[in-house]
């Protein structure tokens, strides 16, 4: 495991109390894996990637659990030593990891001789070889980013993020604001990268198709919790939470020939308010009372759910599949 | 079934910046957003309109709402030309014809309550006051805000993503519109929350008997709200046919790719490798003749030199391609 997050814990101080973003979320991320750590907006994904790379906004802290990189268990020091240099981070929008007053080349060199330790002859030469990387041409490299399409200010980011040869990538909805055919180009680069530099990575994301085409396993969060993990093929073809099964339900497949999208009724739960038992449970069509309770993680092979019915996975998910099961409330309660 | 939105020949050019050569040249550049576009929306239909970034879907929306002048050809709303849609005729149009934007966020006034930016249009088209306060419910009804009239004193930040489009889709409805405009309606939401949006406005559709055109960049997506497609590339319409024959039997080479590029949630459905390279062209210099071929990897030598035009090849199914219209005799 070249990554271990352990029961990892973040707060947020807010004007209406702590917001418990990540709330004891635990995954792994094997070595040259792609693991797709998909939710809903407000389920603590960008959260978690964040705190892994030391990132947070300045009124988060850490409030428990623990990152374990490389067998190190990481604390500020640590993480101020590997990033970028082992692990490297490209966020939401590549605009905000490009100066728009420098060109493109210039942060790259920047990158390469006052982090890493290359002189500006060897880091001209290497700035070249990673536009190569990832598919820009190595003119552009005198270029502002302005000059750059979306498509090419990702991929810029993307090369930027590799300059130090980091051996994990934190990629945060790296395809999410671009055209399908860009998306495509992208996702095709960040899988040859992962095959020819042997990185590892973890793509945050809300599609679901983008983790079915991309990432070898997969991590569901809700509510800052770790509701289901696994090998993609076995999470996405048989989802054993009724989250997963509601998430898959409600995606868009250009391929299949239901032509009706099933909506999660209700919205995920304030987490600023103290909860207890398996959050999904307001909005889970096959919740019992004992759900309010507690949760409990279980399954073996690597495919893990944390919801209390997992003996029953099979016929829960037979029910998910018939949209009147998530007909409960029909009306947008507005609360 | 007759139409209730023409097009004929649209074009739209945009004027951009020109550089000191080309002021000196006298020259006088034009983005071409549109050009040539022709296509009817019949009275009742539900119409998508699929492309990337810069192809110029959001502008032909907007030119059949009549918030921008075309530059050339013609375009009429239930029979009467758009052009002498002016004054009293144009405040009717203004409430038969709607917008429900891209992004619900920005979509709203922040300081406006809720109620405020939904009775809005009633006051702007000057609907009796004594009227106001029912539609607005009805309105709200429409699109499912339960117990809405406890929130008509919220304001926008105050409100989910999906409750802020159900407002937004409110706004749009409660003049009665014959006619919807949807640019990106979901593009920002939530899956869980977009698929009750989605289901909401084919409800709507339904119910009202609106004639709706959805603008999108996702053919995943449009499925689940049209019959019928059109593919647009570069300010043209390069097929357009039912939305189930593009997604099973697209013919133009720009729509297999578009398909092919389309990731699916299923592990198991192994995708084809993108059929295109590069990316689409400076729109300010397409190239000659079919402005896809640069990118094609059936582009022939006539390609470069005629530009296909949009011709039937099976019932309801257009494709601008020479790969479909054999050489003339």
């Amino acid at each position: 495991m070249i990554l271990e997050v352990d029961k990892l814990q973040i707060h947020y101080s807010t004007r209406s109390g702590v917001a418990r973003a990540v709330d004891g979320a635990s995954f792994v991320v094997p070595e040259g894996r792609i693991v797709g750590l998909v939710g809903e907006s407000g389920c603590g994904k960008t959260t978690a990637v964040r705190a892994i790379m030391g990132v947070l906004a300045e009124n988060g802290r850490q409030a428990g659990g623990r990152v374990v990189f490389k067998g190190q268990t990481m604390d500020e020091a640590t993480t101020r030593r590997l990033r970028w240099r082992d692990i490297a981070y490209v966020p939401q929008s590549a605009m905000s990891s490009l100066d728009p007053v420098y060109t493109v080349g210039s942060q790259l060199v920047e990158v390469l001789t006052k982090r890493g330790t290359h002189s500006r002859a060897s880091a001209r030469a290497r700035s070249a070889e990673l536009f190569d990387l990832v598919g820009l041409s190595e003119r552009r490299l005198a270029d502002y980013p302005h000059q750059f399409s979306g498509g090419m200010r990702q991929r810029a980011a993307i090369a930027m993020a590799l300059a130090l040869e980091p051996s994990l990538l934190l990629a945060d909805e790296p395809v999410t604001a671009l055209d399908v055919i860009v998306q495509r180009q992208i996702l095709d680069v960040l899988r040859s990268l992962q095959q020819r530099l042997h990185l590892s990575m973890v793509l945050v994301t809300h599609d679901i198709s983008v983790v079915a085409y991309l990432c070898d396993e997969v991590v569901v969060m809700y509510a800052g919790q770790v509701v289901e993990s696994g090998p993609v093929r076995e999470v996405l073809a048989r989802p054993r939470h009724p989250y997963t099964m509601g998430l898959r339900n409600a995606f868009p497949d250009l391929l299949s020939d239901a032509l009706e999208l099933v909506p999660i009724a209700g919205s995920p739960p304030d987490l600023s308010e103290p909860l207890s038992g398996c959050r999904f449970v307001p909005r889970c069509p096959f919740a019992q009372p004992a759900c309010s309770i507690d949760s409990v993680v279980t399954g073996s092979d690597g495919h893990r759910s944390a919801c209390r019915r997992d003996a029953e996975a099979d016929t829960i998910r037979t029910a998910a599949l018939d949209p009147r099961t998530w007909q409960r409330s029909s009306s947008f309660a507005m609360s | 079934m007759a139409a209730l939105v023409e097009l004929r020949d649209v074009v739209k050019h945009f004027p951009v910046t020109r550089s000191l050569s080309e002021l000196v040249r006298g020259a006088h550049p034009a983005v071409r957003a549109l050009d040539g576009v022709t296509f009817d929306v019949g009275d009742g239909d539900a119409v998508a309109i699929v492309g990337e970034s810069g192809c110029g879907k959001t502008t032909l929306g907007r030119l059949m709402l009549k918030l921008v002048e075309p530059t050339g050809g013609a375009i009429s709303f239930a029979g009467a030309p758009m052009a002498e849609i002016t004054g009293e005729k144009l405040r009717a149009f203004r409430r038969q014809a709607q917008l429900v934007f891209q992004n619900p966020f920005d979509a709203l006034n922040p300081r406006f309550t809720i109620y405020r930016a939904v009775v809005e249009p009633l006051i702007n088209a000057g609907i009796d006051k004594a009227e106001h306060a029912d539609r607005v419910a009805s309105a709200f009804r429409r699109v499912h805000l339960a117990d809405f009239d406890r929130y008509y004193d919220r304001y926008p930040h105050q409100l989910s993503g999906g409750q802020l489009q159900r407002v937004v889709m409110a706004r749009a409805l409660v003049l009665g519109p014959r006619f919807l405009v949807a640019d990106e309606p979901v593009s920002m939401l939530d899956v869980s929350v977009r698929a009750g949006i989605l289901a909401l406005l084919r409800e709507v559709r339904e119910t009202m008997g609106l004639t709706a055109v959805y603008i999108s960049h996702d053919l995943a997506l449009v499925r689940y709200l049209c019959e019928r497609t059109l593919v647009m590339y570069l300010g043209r319409v390069v097929e357009d046919a039912p939305t189930e024959e593009i997604v099973r039997r697209p013919r133009h080479p720009y729509t297999q790719a578009l398909v092919a590029a389309v990731p699916v949630p299923d592990p198991d459905q192994s995708r084809a490798p993108l059929p295109i390279k590069g990316n689409v062209p400076d729109a300010r210099e397409p190239p000659s003749g079919c402005s896809f071929r640069d990118r094609c990897p059936h582009a022939m030598p006539r390609c470069a030199t005629e530009t296909p035009a949009l011709k039937p090849v099976a019932g309801g199914h257009q494709v601008a391609c020479h790969l479909d219209t054999p050489t003339s005799p």
